[in-house]
């Protein structure tokens, strides 16, 4: 078995091995092999190329456009999705336009472990991938299964554009697999997670496993809820998305961030402009709460959307 | 120097003529400093100018025309309309592009130096200038400690010209000499008066030779005045006359001149050669530009990736 966590390592270590230009930097990725252990025993394994930065969010991804430009394939660890903001003016400034401006193409992964676990507080849990997702020249993946999360990291490295690697934290250890996939679905394209027909639910990363968890509570009623992983948010994969609610009628897009703006609002603008007709009932979103995020468990299991909450926006949605 | 001042004052002329979309920014006071760090860059090095560079790109290989073409926005220059004045280079000869935000450019400069020892190249050195306000940014900070830890040879200098648009310094830092600053970086750091030409040779020449040494990175803070606004739009009322009348406010292309004419090295009738020949140079390049295309939205990709087909709004 192999955890989403390990498949994010053996991602690293492929692209290591297949790429002199790859290398990864980030803070404690070296001999300690990262804060999640998601670079463990690749400094030893490939000296020099696994580079512990001091702690400068900025300087790290500025370094890295830098290296790209030179001909390199930077991965950036940031330690937590969080700390991608004194970062955030390389990202969406300068990598996120340096092939517009120049010609020069930028391939640089930065991985952002995101999303909430029990106990993280409002700095070590947060969804960046809205943020971004506003700015041109970004590519930005939410792999939600162990298989994408080393095939999408993969691809990520490969692409010649800026990649946000939204890997979800409560994923790492509890997704596991039987072993990594040989072939993938390409970047861009959603995937049906489960077939239904009576209503659609958009989500991605970690909320998948909530919609995936709802459905099946739903199912015991008799209802059949299709569950649309996007897989991507940047790109949107809006015929995939289209034809699911063409079966169903129905729309909830689920995400794990907060509720103004972001992939949800987007999900839903895209189906009401080009689908409307699609629709038998208003489309609906579930996002979390409009608050930082708590610490407390308790708390921090209403804060954000869980398969309950889905189930009972579904409920909802079906005019249960 | 002298053509990237008279290149300067016509660019300045057709601003004030209205022919320049955006801003002027003039490096005029700066440009001893600037092109001795240009020319003591070798191909293959990496230069990232910032505002007041015109004189350093010049010397680092940009070809005049670059410069027109940005600032008059024509289609065939480097940036192609896509960006303007001094947001300008071509990355792969070694002269990045800048991004506004001040002190972006200096970790970048870092990266290309190590992606450059990660080929194994020996003997690089990535340069950048910044101003005195730039100083006072986090991503200064950030990408200085990050050469010093990994021991990049690269040179910063600083051009303190005293303001940071209408800032003066006792508001921008509290520090004696921004030259201290290299003690807490654990780098090497210099001081020159860049009214004076070859001083400016000599202590950003020698800076640049010790970061091709291996002895991490150096420092430079240079002392002038901004002889002109932050922008053309600035009368920079605010610098007082005393400081343009001190040592600091000094013009370092006529001390330079007068140099030239006390060593005997120049006569006042070849300066004024040098000045025709130049101001037809400008001339030229600014009349063939004029003639050019400017960018037409109807061929442009509306795409910012290179990977085109991942862009999901670009089949609209
Ligand atoms: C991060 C950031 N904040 C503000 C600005 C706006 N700005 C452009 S130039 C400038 C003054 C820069 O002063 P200094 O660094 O001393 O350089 P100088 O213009 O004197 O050469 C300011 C505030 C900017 N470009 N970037």
């Amino acid at each position: 078995m192999i955890t989403y966590l390990e498949a994010i390592r053996e991602a690293q270590a492929k692209a290591l091995a297949d790429d002199p230009r790859v290398y990864i930097y980030g803070q404690d990725v070296a001999e300690f092999g990262g804060a999640f252990k998601a670079t463990k025993n690749l400094a030893s394994a490939f000296p020099g190329r696994v580079l512990n930065s001091p702690i400068s969010e900025d300087a790290m991804v500025g370094s890295a456009v830098g290296a790209a430009i030179e001909g390199m394939r930077p991965i950036v660890e940031i330690q937590y999705a969080d700390f991608s903001t004194p970062g955030f003016n390389q990202i969406v400034n300068h990598a996120a336009t340096l092939y517009w401006r120049t010609q020069v193409k930028c391939p640089i992964t930065i991985r952002l472990p995101s999303g909430g676990t029990a106990g993280s507080g409002p700095f070590h849990s947060q969804s960046m991938e809205g943020v971004y997702a506003q700015y041109p020249g970004l590519i930005i993946l939410t792999p939600a299964t162990v298989e994408d999360a080393y095939s999408m990291l993969l691809e990520a490295v490969a692409i010649d554009d800026p990649v946000l690697f939204c890997e979800h934290k409560y994923l790492y250890y509890h997704l596991k697999a039987e072993g990594l996939p040989t072939e993938a679905l390409p970047v861009g394209k959603a995937r049906i997670a489960r077939q239904g027909r009576d209503a659609t639910v958009v989500a991605y990363s970690a909320m998948v496993h909530e919609a995936l968890a709802a459905a099946e509570e739903l199912s015991a009623d008799g209802y059949e809820v299709e569950v649309v992983d996007l897989r991507s948010i940047k790109p949107l994969d809006t015929d995939t998305i289209l034809a699911s609610v063409a079966r169903t009628g129905r729309l909830l897009a689920v995400g794990e961030a907060w509720p103004w703006g972001g992939v949800t609002a987007e999900v839903v603008a895209r189906v009401a402009s080009e689908g409307f007709e699609l629709l038998d009932v208003p489309p609906r979103r579930l996002n979390a709460k409009n608050t930082p995020i708590p610490f407390h468990p308790n708390l921090w299991g209403t804060h954000r959307p869980t398969a309950p909450t889905v189930a009972r926006a579904l409920r909802d949605l079906l005019r249960l | 120097m002298l053509l990237a001042r008279l290149l300067e004052e016509k660019l300045a002329n057709l601003y004030r003529a209205g022919k320049i979309n955006g801003g002027v920014f003039l490096g005029k006071g700066q440009e001893a400093l600037s092109a001795s760090l240009g020319m003591a860059l070798k191909k293959g090095d990496i230069f990232a100018p910032l505002i007041r560079d015109q004189a350093g790109r010049l010397a680092f290989g940009e070809d005049i025309l670059d410069a027109v073409r940005t600032y008059l926005g024509s289609k065939l220059g480097p940036m192609r309309g896509r960006e303007g004045n001094v947001h300008r280079g071509l990355p792969r000869e070694g002269r990045y592009a800048m991004i506004s935000h001040l002190g972006a450019m200096i970790s970048a400069v870092c990266g290309g130096l190590m992606a450059r020892r990660f080929q194994g190249q020996t003997g690089v050195v990535g340069a950048t200038c910044v101003g005195d306000g730039c100083s006072s940014t986090g991503a200064f900070h950030e990408a200085l400690n990050l050469a010093a830890v990994e021991k990049l040879p690269l040179v910063l200098v600083v051009a303190n010209n005293q303001f940071a648009y209408s800032t003066p310094n006792d508001r921008e830092f509290a520090c004696k000499n921004l030259v201290d600053r290299a003690i807490g970086y654990g780098i090497e750091g210099h001081t020159v008066d860049a009214t004076e030409l070859d001083a400016c040779l000599d202590v950003v020449g020698r800076a640049v030779e010790r970061a091709r040494e291996g002895r991490g990175p150096q420092m430079v803070v240079a002392t002038l005045l901004r002889l002109a606004g932050h922008g053309e739009h600035d009368d920079a009322a605010y610098i007082p006359e005393a400081l343009k009348n001190s040592p600091t406010g000094r013009d370092c292309l006529k001390v330079a001149e007068c140099t030239l004419m006390e060593r005997g090295w120049a006569s006042a009738a070849d300066l004024e050669a040098w000045r025709e020949e130049t101001l037809q140079q400008v001339e030229e390049a600014v009349a063939t530009v004029q003639r050019e295309p400017a960018p037409d939205p109807a061929e442009e990709t509306w795409c910012a990736l290179s990977t085109q087909e991942l862009d999901d709004t670009f089949r609209a």
